[in-house]
């Protein structure tokens, strides 16, 4: 027992362990992610710097995803990238889309997502439908800066939805 | 009544609990080392049904899936991959990696009773998958081009049966 090794040793066994943990919890349970852009205002303000706490159990066998969640989901175009938008439809239901002024259906196994702030969103209303297996959480809670700590409330736009 | 209060008290509760602790926490470790490695390394899959014959059987081959490379984008046309099926993100589906984005894929639309076929150009960050058996495969030829997001992992090697243990070689399904 000489010289510092086994208290490097025991100090790096309580790193790789605490890893470990540490990507367990993050993929099975939740995740702090830093918002950017600006197509969440103002339920989320970059400007801020605001940190979004993400459930990951909704992801589980029953996708317990509604209606007016804001979501996280892996971009269809840039599978790198994340991005948060609030989830409008789901399988089944009728949208009315604002710009082609069309009713479409959304088909089976995919949802339809968009920004809050409808001018610089690059959303569903541009790329379409995309499948709900894309998710990877839904947004629950802002939990930094502290004067805009709370939940993230479910809201949804009025009269362009048709519920299955 | 007081012998029996003077034995609990003379048991070593706080060694038993220091103990317990630790050997929960071992346990813990252990199972998130397994999910570690579970979702982000290399993981196992049961594939059944017939839409990768002959490359994979009717019956289920239990396949190792690499997830490393799916993350890194080095997946390539020809790769066997596991992907979440469009149409059911329970599903997890097996097919094979026909074109990139940006590539020409030309299909037959029904090939057991026409040879009409259809050429579309693969849009960006997606992806066209086929099964082998283009008789009997619900793939890219009816949902479209998928989400490059949706590729859960590259299979590279069939684990059962133990007789036919090997490689699945990337090739093309033409």
């Amino acid at each position: 027992m000489a010289g510092p090794w086994p208290l490097l040793r025991s100090f790096l066994r309580n790193c790789v362990a605490g890893t470990l943990v540490v990507v367990t919890v993050n993929d099975r349970y939740a995740s702090v992610i830093t918002v950017r852009g600006t197509s969440m205002n103002p339920t989320l303000e970059s400007q801020q710097g605001d940190r979004a706490l993400v459930s990951r159990l909704c992801l589980d066998a029953r996708y317990g995803l509604s209606r007016g969640d804001v979501v996280v989901f892996r971009s269809p175009t840039e599978h790198r990238s994340l991005l948060v938008k609030r989830l409008i439809a789901l399988p089944g239901d009728w949208i009315q889309v604002p710009a082609a002024q069309e009713i479409r259906q959304i088909p089976v196994g995919h949802c339809w997502v968009e920004g809050d702030n409808p001018d610089v969103s690059w959303d569903s209303r541009s790329y379409g439908p995309i499948p709900l297996g894309l998710m990877q959480g839904r947004v629950t809670h802002i939990v930094w800066p502290p004067n805009r700590i709370g939940p993230v409330e479910r809201k949804m736009p009025e009269g362009r939805v048709m519920q299955r | 009544m007081s012998g029996f209060a003077r034995r609990l008290g003379g048991i070593p509760w706080r060694e038993i609990a220091g103990e317990a602790f630790s050997r929960v926490f071992l346990v813990a470790q252990a199972v998130c080392a397994v999910h570690v490695v579970n979702a982000h390394v290399c993981s196992f899959a049961l594939v059944m049904g017939p839409s990768m014959l002959p490359a994979m059987n009717l019956a289920g081959d239990v396949v190792a899936v690499d997830l490393v490379s799916a993350r890194l984008g080095r997946v390539a046309s020809g790769d066997a991959v596991l992907l979440v099926s469009p149409e059911n993100p329970r599903k997890a589906v097996v097919k094979r990696v026909v074109g990139m984005e940006g590539d020409a894929v030309t299909f037959l639309v029904d090939p057991g009773n026409s040879d009409a076929s259809k050429t579309v150009v693969v849009p960006k960050g997606h992806v066209w998958v086929q099964g082998d058996n283009i008789y009997a495969s619900r793939d890219s030829r009816q949902f479209g081009p998928v989400p490059y997001g949706l590729i859960t992992g590259k299979i590279f090697c069939r684990v059962w049966p133990l007789k036919d243990f090997g490689p699945i070689d990337p090739m093309s399904a033409e």
